[in-house]
């Protein structure tokens, strides 16, 4: 009985920290479509780099913080400078010109990683430590790096929701996705705010690149899983919401850790798609999606 | 105020403008008349810097702005209410407001304005302070179009383009929103360009109207002439 309740717990509590990693790697995702209507494949490229980044700085003994802030830093301002010199160029042609690019970029930056760092598996440190607490007779699968993890993302959801709803920046950023042209009338500088997009989520995918590393291994293909998780979150929370991105991050990872834990771990992947799945039927919007609004 | 000379705008092989010259004068009321696809909306858009001209100049208060990038605009004292209303849907009034007043800015702050805070603007339009937290998609045509003038007006513009405001509204609605502009305009010395399709309107507030047609300046008249003008009227303003 015990050991049912324990397994049960543990099962939520995995799917809960695993959820949240997806959600804010989703939440990167969505950062960019919502202002570009473009999905960004190399998102999880630049966080794989900016975590490579930190893990160089670590093994060079600098503190874990330092490494973590240059890592973010990084991800600003290679999301920034990808914006800038990659993407603006294409902008007025095909959206699909864009897409193909980003592509270019998963693929190349991965290459450029590989050839930077080694293709070997490294050790990523994890601040805190990874043993379970006991409540009881429970052993819970919540580490304290399971709720640095936790707490790290939900800084992370509390700074986005204060930044577009509490800031005149926000408030700008939001008119400038829902509405370029009026925004630029209005005197908005859409094009630096699409450039900020860019960097902002640079910033949060190098936050979910370094949580999914920590306290396990990394090479340049290790955000793979996550990239196709974070996708699969951003469409069913709506693509364009980020509060449904979060919801979709934690629904798929209870749905993978339920799966894997009472059927079997090789359907996760399935199981995420059948989620996908059920999600367009009932909401083909997704749960969130802002586009009824505007069907005026 | 707004001097244009020798504009033209072109859509690839199509002139939307034809060497259209014109003058806006300061405090006034200048309506720009005439059918669909006569280039109206393609004047302001112009202006406004939305769309480059392919020749011609245009001046505001002296100062060379062909050219000058839209976002710049607002700064310069211009303020433009595109066509089809141009509310953000999915924000609510009081966030569209602060983006109006955002503008105001970088405005000499004794500009005279008739709205300088949203408290003006609520007062101005009552509706818009009782539905202040309403998403603007849930607002009338009417009350939308009184959410994007009194945007338009936060951002302290001296220069205001209205792009038909009358579009899609109830003939008193119509009434009520062409006399505000009235009123703004003798009390403030706000200057307008107004574009409108509904020229009985559009003449009933103006001093002065400019006919277009086929991108072309055909007649530039008194607003009263105009009025009375019965061939004219028959033949391009449809009343």
């Amino acid at each position: 009985m015990t050991d049912d309740i324990q397994k049960l717990v543990n099962v939520l509590l995995n799917g809960l920290t695993q959820g949240i990693v997806i959600a804010a790697f989703a939440l990167a995702l969505v950062l960019i479509f919502r202002s570009t209507r473009i999905i960004n494949f190399a998102q999880g490229s630049q966080a794989m780099f900016t975590t490579y980044l930190a893990l160089t700085l670590l093994n060079r003994d600098f503190p874990y913080w330092a490494a973590f802030a240059v890592a973010l830093a990084a991800g600003f301002v290679i999301g920034a400078v990808l914006e800038r010199v990659v993407i603006r160029p294409l902008e007025g042609g095909m959206e699909l010109n864009i897409v193909i690019a980003t592509l270019g970029l998963y693929v190349a930056i991965q290459a450029l990683a590989a050839i930077l760092f080694g293709s070997d598996y490294q050790s990523f440190p994890s601040p805190f430590g990874m043993t379970g607490f006991q409540v009881g007779d429970l052993n819970l699968a919540l580490t304290p790096t399971s709720i640095f993890v936790l707490c790290t993302v939900g800084v992370v959801g509390v700074g986005l929701t204060l930044l577009f709803q509490k800031t005149q920046l926000g408030l700008t950023m939001r008119a400038a996705a829902f509405d370029g042209e009026v925004s630029r009338i209005l005197g908005i500088k859409v094009s630096h705010l699409l450039t900020f997009g860019w960097a902002l989520a640079g910033l949060v995918g190098s936050v979910a690149g370094i949580l999914v590393a920590t306290g396990t291994f990394i090479y340049p293909s290790y955000m793979e899983t996550l990239i196709a998780f974070g996708f699969i979150a951003a469409v069913i929370g709506g693509l364009d919401s980020p509060v449904g991105a979060v919801v979709g991050g934690v629904l798929l990872g209870l749905v993978n850790s339920l799966v894997s834990g009472y059927v079997a771990s090789g359907l996760v992947t399935l199981a995420a798609f059948a989620l996908l799945i059920v999600v367009l039927l009932l909401k083909p919007g997704g749960l969130f999606s802002s586009t009824t609004a505007r069907r005026v | 105020m707004l001097t244009i000379t020798d504009l033209t705008t072109s859509y690839g092989p199509v002139r939307a403008l034809d060497s259209v010259d014109m003058t806006v004068e300061a405090g006034r009321i200048t309506a720009v008349l005439g059918a669909n696809g006569a280039g109206k909306t393609s004047l302001l858009r112009t202006v406004s810097g939305l769309v480059r001209p392919s020749s011609g100049t245009i001046t505001l208060d002296g100062t060379d702005i062909t050219g000058a990038p839209v976002e710049s605009m607002v700064h310069r004292g211009m303020a433009h209410v595109p066509e089809g209303r141009g509310v953000i849907a999915e924000l609510t009034v009081e966030e569209n407001l602060r983006l109006g007043a955002r503008g105001a800015a970088k405005r000499p702050s004794d500009a005279p304005a008739p709205v300088r805070t949203l408290d003006d603007a609520y007062q101005l339009f009552p509706v818009l302070g009782d539905r202040r937290s309403a998403q603007a998609h849930t607002l009338s045509g009417g009350e939308r179009q009184m959410l994007v003038i009194a945007r338009a007006l936060l951002a302290r513009p001296t220069l205001l383009l209205l792009d038909e405001p009358s579009l899609g509204l109830a003939p008193r609605i119509v009434a009520q929103i062409f006399d505000l502009i009235r009123t703004l305009v003798a009390d403030s010395g706000l200057t307008v360009l107004l574009v409108e399709q509904n020229a009985r309107s559009a003449l009933s507030i103006a001093h002065t109207g400019v006919v277009l047609n086929l991108g072309k300046v055909v007649v530039t008249e008194s607003a009263e002439v105009l009025r009375n003008d019965t061939a004219l009227r028959h033949s391009y303003l449809g009343f």
